[in-house]
């Protein structure tokens, strides 16, 4: 289970999250968004990038609440709403999103 | 024939019945299973990380083992008669129509082996008594079908003889977890408890910037300081709660709820990093030695913050694991005020603050909610609220009724003790599960839709984590919106008047004593 990126060969596991998160990189990011059917936009880059600035601080991704409220500040009301979130990512901002900005998924009851 | 179609192009149609049973199709859910856990899950939680080389003996040694020294493990397997009375009680064999979704089906394949092994007429006439060999064919089907048990206990309510398919299912997960076929979702959210404190794997600064935020969007929505207080020493009460109530929608909501209720009532509280969990997955693969890592930590932490009580939040195994065990794995909890119940429910205390007074709602902010109720199953039929029977589904309505003037329940056959599962629980709220998830899903939201029809019922309230997120994800494919799925304590955090909270502009709200509430 891998994916081919430039040459390079980066495992993921059996749901496609990467399994050694200093493999990411952008050229990575659209290839995992590739397998997901989603064609990656500003937009899509604005979560993706505030994803990976959050999981830097962090070490895990923010709340779906948190993620609305910073998309909100920078991309406007019309965008910072939990409905544009899964227009962007049909399977949820918070596991499709981190997948893709090569963060592992969130467990638990979520 | 009314069999729910699962396969429909516009997605799964509703069938008007949510009893209806299906037509049988065999082999249906053999192929549907979750990941197995990897070593790296494994191993912390005391199981061998792959399957052992003697994986015959040792399934057929702890067998023996849980036999011996778990009474109703071995009566569940002696006394079954076959009456049938199960067959059609399972969300999932209702959602499915595999016939190994039966509950005495799913008991059988487990029942079988025990019998080969542990019974006369099974060693010498094994095939007149249907017992069998156990086989890697076996394990894999133990795994399949043991998977697709929520751990719900509804078969149980109409069992003559009280059998309970949940022990039995949990029982075969330790089976597979001692020869090291453990399950990927439940032993990995384990791990992350056992080492960071919760499912999530939320560090303690992660944590504290979560609850600061939430902080400020309580002070922005009601012009009061209201507090999400984590690590207080001293302070009276230790609120255990999902982790999702700290990452999830619409768990969050339901903290919000909490933390008014808190504030309104004047009580000191906390959260606390070290225990920043209620859930108990231990209970889910059958593992007291895990339940108990778990519920020590819970412990600890009220020893160390010096709390007096602890109250559960919205939770539906982690209230059974509570209210039936806590005292068990981690008492004696001789340490905390003897004048509170140990443990105590978020909906026992928001109900006692009601009923003396010390609460006041604006029933209105709830307008635009027409609502039913879901009870989780584990609330409902493995523990209580309150004193008196049957306060596991009277405190969470009453206090629905508080605050919502527009509550309508679902068909009796499908709510308190015959609630159907949300068809998420029991360590099957993973996402390769989603088939199952929906089509077990199906009974209760034919239930659900019923209610639409006839009382325009748009929400649903619940008290369980899993309930809500697996809601949430599945009331889509039935025509209702994500949001549908709301927290109880949400619906109170809409409506709960805080003293000196903004309303209307300029005004505020007055204080208790100023209203003439007592």
């Amino acid at each position: 289970m891998a994916y081919q990126v430039n040459g390079a060969t980066i495992e993921h596991d059996e749901e496609g999250y990467i399994l050694t998160l200093s493999d990411w990189s952008k050229e990575l990011a659209d290839v995992i968004a590739e397998t997901e059917e989603i064609d990656m936009n500003e937009e899509h880059w604005e979560v993706v990038n505030f994803l990976r600035e959050y999981y830097e601080e962090y070490q895990i991704a923010p709340a779906v609440r948190v993620l609305i409220k910073s998309i909100k500040k920078s991309l406007g009301p019309e965008k910072g709403n939990n409905k544009y979130m899964y227009e962007l990512f049909p399977y949820g901002p918070a596991k499709q999103a981190c997948k893709i900005a090569g963060l592992p998924k969130p467990t638990g009851c979520v | 024939m009314a069999s729910p179609d699962m396969d429909h192009p516009e997605g799964p149609q509703i069938v008007a019945d949510p009893l209806k049973v299906p037509n049988l199709a065999f082999g249906a859910m053999a192929e549907i299973k979750p990941f197995r856990a990897h070593p790296n899950h494994q191993e912390p939680l005391g199981f061998p990380g792959e399957l052992v080389g003697n994986w015959k003996e040792v399934a057929i040694e702890k067998i023996g083992e849980l036999a011996n020294t778990n009474r109703a493990f071995r009566v569940y397997l002696d006394a079954c008669v076959k009456c049938g009375a199960c067959t059609d009680k399972c969300h999932y064999f209702l959602g499915t129509g595999d016939p190994k979704n039966m509950p005495v089906a799913r008991q059988d394949l487990l029942r079988s082996v025990y019998r080969r092994y542990f019974t006369f007429a099974g060693k010498y006439f094994p095939k007149l008594v249907g017992a069998r060999e156990l086989t890697k064919e076996v394990l894999e089907e133990w795994y399949t079908y043991y998977h697709q048990c929520s751990q719900c206990r509804r078969c149980s309510v109409f069992c003559p003889y009280g059998i309970d398919t949940a022990e039995i299912s949990m029982a075969a997960r330790e089976i597979l977890d001692t020869v090291g076929m453990g399950q990927k979702y439940c032993n990995e959210i384990i791990g992350k408890v056992k080492v960071i404190g919760n499912n999530l794997g939320l560090q303690e600064k992660a944590l504290r910037a979560t609850l600061e935020d939430l902080e400020e969007d309580l002070e922005d929505e009601t012009g009061v300081s209201v507090r999400i207080p984590l690590d207080e020493k001293s302070a009276d009460i230790l609120l255990v709660t999902p982790s999702a109530d700290f990452f999830a929608e619409p768990h969050i909501d339901g903290l919000l709820g909490y933390a008014k209720v808190f504030h309104q009532a004047g009580v000191s509280w906390t959260v606390s990093s070290y225990a920043s969990e209620a859930a108990n997955f231990g209970l889910f693969i059958g593992s007291q030695d895990n339940m108990k890592a778990l519920c020590q930590r819970i412990r600890h932490a009220a020893e160390d913050l010096g709390v007096k009580r602890i109250i559960f939040g919205e939770c539906g195994h982690a209230w059974r694991v509570a209210y039936n065990f806590l005292d068990t794995l981690a008492g004696p909890f001789d340490f905390l005020d003897p004048n509170y119940p140990v443990p105590q429910h978020i909906l026992e205390f928001t109900l006692d603050q009601i009923e003396r007074g010390n609460l006041r709602f604006d029933k209105s902010k709830n307008d635009h909610i027409r609502l039913t109720y879901h009870d989780s199953c584990n609330v409902a039929r493995a523990s209580r609220m309150g004193d008196k029977p049957g306060g596991q589904f009277e405190v969470p309505r009453a206090v629905l009724r508080a605050v919502c003037n527009n509550f309508f329940d679902m068909d009796r056959d499908t709510t308190h003790e015959s609630t159907f599962c949300c068809g998420g629980g029991g360590g099957l709220l993973t996402d390769e599960l989603m088939d199952l998830r929906t089509k077990g899903a199906n009974p209760r939201m034919t239930a659900l839709q019923r209610v639409t029809e006839d009382h325009g019922v748009t929400h649903m309230a619940a008290i369980c984590a899993i309930c809500k997120t697996q809601f949430s994800k599945v009331m889509p494919q039935f025509g209702y919106e994500m949001d549908s799925v709301v927290s109880v304590h949400q619906l109170v955090s809409n409506a709960i008047l805080l003293d000196g909270q903004e309303i209307d502009g300029d005004d505020r709200v007055p204080e208790v004593a100023d209203a003439g509430v007592t």
